[in-house]
């Protein structure tokens, strides 16, 4: 026992001395999560509009008044023929230009024959359809005002109701996706490097020669890595309830146990990738490689996995962080019970059963 | 005779760690100056100063008629260097190795294929000319090494440990070669640890706890420890040493 | 001129590294080839679950006018709205409509009917533009059966304003059209970045940049010799991804490409001399990676690449200005997908030329030859 506390007080050195790592280790959570939670985010506000409006009548300013007024645009541009309707775009500052047909209001009290063009960039494709629906409902509003009908026949009434994230914030999503990511590097990629290190430097041939067991030695190279873990899924908890608002709907309990065992698994993930390669080079592209891209294409971290082609979905289903995410996101944001997550507890206990008995069997290989 | 290095109480601090603690000595043209040292002792440190690497604490300095610490650059241009760390490209092929340094030096571009050679058939490597450096064993690599260092005609050579780790019959080829070189008027600058390579140079200084312990001709030296060989003299001198071998 | 000597070793090195011809080559088409399919935003085949209390003509119609439109599949009627609510715990539905008892009855009583439709917004972007979706395709049927009962009746009628949405540039709205020109600069960003960081770390960790150090080659020089070679490789992987993106994407840009080559020009520039500002900073490659990694996430973020920067809050929209890919990004947006020249550009190019000034000009200061 004391053999292995100091084995364990030696890669703690390790860790601590590399002040560097140390620091991007620790902040980059913190980092990526304000960045997810802020940055990312798709809410369409303010959006800056153009007009072209031969009518120019009391009807078509009415309408042009109220969509300056509402939150989601800003009228910047008064447009005098429709020449310069094609060239709002290029500099990229217009998102949306709003033409009417001529004689509007004339026309629509009379023949029906009234138009409203809206023309939106759709460079990037959902920003151009959210705008294009706010301006129709608004369109849509003002007629049903301006008809001053208190009883509209065949009215729906649609009550939109928004479950679990009703301010539609970004970060409720990334959150799951981040706490995903950041055990997963530093759990199976960091472990999997600092092993590879010891084997280029030549240490682990001493510490393989030394009396203690070598099964003893690799926990004890894998405890640093489980602590530094637990200290980052509490700053990341903390930061997204106190900071980006995002709370843990579900119990905490469940969301730990689910956590835990997400951890075991990229630990003796990254024990297997350990025990095939040699140096830190390996390491590091290997676990770029089938670590680093498939969680962040493939697990549903930035991606929707349901958009993907059939054969993705499929490869997304080998990937732990997946499962981890889903599970995370019923109970962290549902608030879900244990029932709920039956099955992301099972499969990740599966890939934790299989990830450590390769392990083990590489490991006894390799020291024949 | 002509002196091309002269220091005066050149220090060098790190934090509180004095790594090199005014020493002061001259090194005259010609010369082929040992500086000698246990692990750890500042040999390194102040080698690396007096080729501009690194720049004093305190003190002075003059290498080649340059101040080391207002004309660094002026002082790379008039010098060669070895280092510790085998520092030819091992990706490159010998003679693409040859002509990036002597490139580097201004060797004008005519002179540089005969040159390069002229000096491979001088070292016996006319047929690794296309090989890379990878390829070679780590004597010739030294002797290449050491050969470009001095392509271009330096005043002085500072050799950091050349012959580390090399069998003792390279060594003394190695060392035929650094005499080769003082015969064109080069000046050789050269730490080792090997005590038999000590009694090849015309003075060595010996270093302990960052200060000059020694200096003098190795006959000399002898003489004034009343040591059979360099060994004894050196062992004397460092047993007290207070820093730790690294 | 010792740059000229500088430069030929460089060349070579890259000739023997296995590894580095290959990537430059292979990297662009696995890239572009890939990335496109998995990273889409596109809104589509929302799973519905309808709770249908009504069990009318009307209630079916309007269900059918939903799952007809495209944007829904029609996954489940679920009995009751608990049931319903389990699907989308279980993320089998994303929306679930349920449909008032009477809504028929209303209709046609000149009642307003009532629908709810509950949607699991755990994914913002998603749960809002299928709620807006549903919302639209309902009113449009009321607009519709509104048309049909009232014909006759003139009293009653209001002709209706006609909405003609247009999508300019991105007529289908086609999310690879915007992601292609992204994720090309994304990985022309990191190419430039990573690979002039590990070719000076991998020099100091050898020793050989020491043997640099101590000759008389100038600090300008020997960066100049660092950038030039990445600066080249950024001109041959960007007319590969040219070319890729033509086959396999059919993309062709609608600007010139000789502007796109002159803001590339100043972006890998400013790219690499952030590698080299690393360079200088890191001792070991795994140094190096991490801040690279670090500075690279940030910068991505911050671009755009996945929401666009208009819809950030006002402090992060200030804080894009700090990252060159949000401007190079927009740049290659806006040529390639909308044609605009160098003059709609001139502020972006303004903006790159400074980030290459700063970090080529801190990456010579920072260089020291002598410590």
């Amino acid at each position: 026992m004391k053999q292995f506390l100091s084995f364990v007080r030696k890669e703690f050195h390790h860790i601590f001395r590399d002040r560097t790592t140390m620091a991007i280790l620790l902040i980059l959570p913190v980092l990526m999560l304000l960045l997810f939670g802020y940055a990312i985010n798709t809410e369409v506000k303010n959006s800056k509009i153009a007009v072209y409006d031969p009518s120019n009548d009391s009807y078509t300013r009415a309408i042009i008044e109220k969509m300056d007024a509402s939150e989601y645009f800003s009228v910047v541009k008064m447009l005098k023929n429709e020449q310069e309707m094609s060239e709002q775009f290029k500099n990229g500052e217009v998102k949306m230009v709003i033409a009417f047909s001529e004689n509007f209001h004339e026309n629509l009290l009379h023949t029906g024959d009234a138009q409203i063009a809206l023309i939106a960039d759709a460079t990037d494709p959902n920003s151009a359809k959210s705008v294009v629906n706010y301006a129709t409902a608004i369109i849509a509003g003002y007629q049903m005002e301006s008809q001053h009908l208190q009883q509209i026949p065949f009215q729906i009434n649609t009550q939109i109701k928004l479950l679990y994230n009703p301010q539609m914030k970004g970060a409720y999503n990334f959150v799951p996706g981040v706490m995903g990511m950041i055990l997963m590097l530093i759990c199976a990629m960091m472990t999997s490097i600092s092993i590879a290190r010891e084997k280029e430097m030549g240490t682990m041939e001493v510490l393989l020669v030394s009396p203690v067991k070598p099964a003893m030695l690799i926990i004890a190279k894998t405890i640093p890595y489980f602590f530094l873990s637990l200290i980052n899924l509490t700053t990341i908890l903390l930061i997204s309830v106190f900071v980006l608002g995002v709370p843990v709907v579900g119990s905490l309990f469940w969301l730990l146990v689910l956590s835990l065992v997400y951890i075991f698994v990229n630990l003796s993930l990254g024990l297997v990738i350990s025990s095939v390669v040699n140096n830190q080079q390996t390491a590091l592209l290997i676990s770029g490689m089938v670590l680093m891209l498939p969680v962040i294409m493939l697990s549903g971290l930035m991606f929707p996995i349901e958009n993907m082609p059939v054969f993705f979905q499929w490869i997304s289903q080998l990937i732990p962080a997946k499962w981890y995410i889903i599970g995370v996101k019923k109970i962290m944001i549902k608030g879900l019970g244990f029932s709920a997550i039956i099955p992301q507890l099972t499969v990740l206990s599966g890939m934790a059963v299989l990830l450590v008995a390769i392990s083990i069997k590489k490991f006894k290989y390799r020291l024949e | 005779m002509k002196k091309v290095i002269e220091v005066e109480n050149l220090t060098k601090a790190f934090g509180r760690f004095k790594a090199v603690d005014q020493i002061s000595f001259e090194v005259e043209k010609g010369e082929i100056f040992g500086f000698l040292g246990a692990n750890g002792a500042g040999k390194t440190t102040a080698m690396r100063m007096l080729c501009g690497l690194s720049i004093p604490t305190s003190g002075k300095a003059i290498v080649a008629g340059y101040d080391i610490r207002t004309q660094p650059e002026m002082i790379k241009k008039n010098i060669g260097y070895m280092s510790q760390k085998f520092a030819l490209y091992e990706d490159l092929s010998v003679a693409e190795n040859i002509r990036f340094y002597a490139g580097i030096y201004q060797v004008p571009e005519i002179e540089i294929a005969p040159r390069t050679l002229e000096l491979l058939n001088r070292l016996g490597l006319e047929n690794e000319k296309d090989s890379l450096v990878k390829a070679l064993p780590l004597g010739w690599k030294q002797k290449l090494a050491f050969s470009v260092a001095i392509f271009h005609h330096p005043g002085i050579v500072f050799l950091d440990e050349p012959t580390g780790g090399v069998d003792p019959v390279t060594r003394r080829q190695f060392w035929e070669m650094i005499y080769e070189a003082t015969d064109s008027g080069i000046t050789v600058f050269v730490t080792t640890h090997y005590m038999d390579e000590a009694e090849y140079c015309d003075r060595v200084s010996i270093m302990v706890d960052g200060k000059i312990a020694a200096l003098d001709t190795p006959a000399n030296l002898k003489k004034k420890f009343e040591a059979n060989n360099m060994d004894e003299v050196f062992y004397r001198l460092a047993r007290n040493a207070s820093r730790k071998a690294d | 001129m010792t740059l000229k000597y500088l430069l030929e070793k460089e060349f070579l090195q890259i000739k023997r590294n296995k590894f580095m011809p290959r990537m430059i080559f292979i990297l662009p088409f696995v890239a572009l080839a890939l990335f496109p399919l998995v990273a889409n935003f596109e809104v589509k085949d929302i799973n519905l679950v309808v709770v249908d209390n009504d069990h009318s003509s009307f209630s079916a119609r309007m269900v059918q006018k939903i799952s007809s439109s495209g944007y829904f599949r029609l996954n489940k009627v679920s009995a009751d709205y608990q049931t319903a609510l389990y699907n989308i715990e279980q993320d089998d539905a994303d929306v679930i409509l349920e449909i008032a008892p009477g809504f028929e009855k209303n209709l046609m009583n000149f009642q307003p009917a009532g629908v709810l439709i509950s949607t699991n917004t755990v994914n913002g972007m998603k749960g809002g533009l299928s709620s807006a979706y549903l919302s639209g395709i309902i009113n449009d049927f009321s607009s519709e059966i509104r048309a049909e009962h009232l014909q006759n009746n003139s009293k009653l009628k209001a002709n209706a304003i006609e909405i003609i949405p247009r999508y300019d540039y991105n007529p289908h709205l086609e999310y690879k059209y915007t992601m292609v020109p992204a994720i090309l600069m994304m990985m022309l960003a990191m190419l430039s970045g990573f690979l002039p960081a590990l070719n000076i770390v991998g020099e100091k960790e050898k020793g050989t940049i020491e043997q640099l150090n101590v000759t008389p080659v100038s600090k300008f020089t020997l960066i100049l010799s660092k950038l030039i070679p990445y600066w080249v490789i950024g001109f041959i992987v960007l007319t590969i991804c040219f070319l890729v993106a033509w086959m396999f994407y059919g993309m062709i840009s609608a600007g010139g490409y000789l502007q796109i080559y002159l803001f590339a020009a100043v972006f890998v520039l400013a790219f690499s001399g952030l590698g080299l500002v690393i360079s200088n900073y890191a001792n070991t490659i795994q140094q190096a990676m991490f801040m690279m990694f670090f500075f690279v996430i940030t910068f991505i973020f911050l671009s755009g690449l996945y929401t666009p920067v208009s819809s950030m809050p006002d402090w992060t929209q200030a804080l894009s200005r700090i990252s060159p890919l949000r401007y190079m990004i927009e740049v290659l947006r806006f040529i390639f997908l909308k044609g605009s020249n160098f003059f709609d550009l001139k502020w972006h190019f303004a903006a790159l030329c400074g980030f290459a000034v700063l970090f080529n000009g801190w990456a010579v200061l920072s260089y020291r030859k002598t410590k």
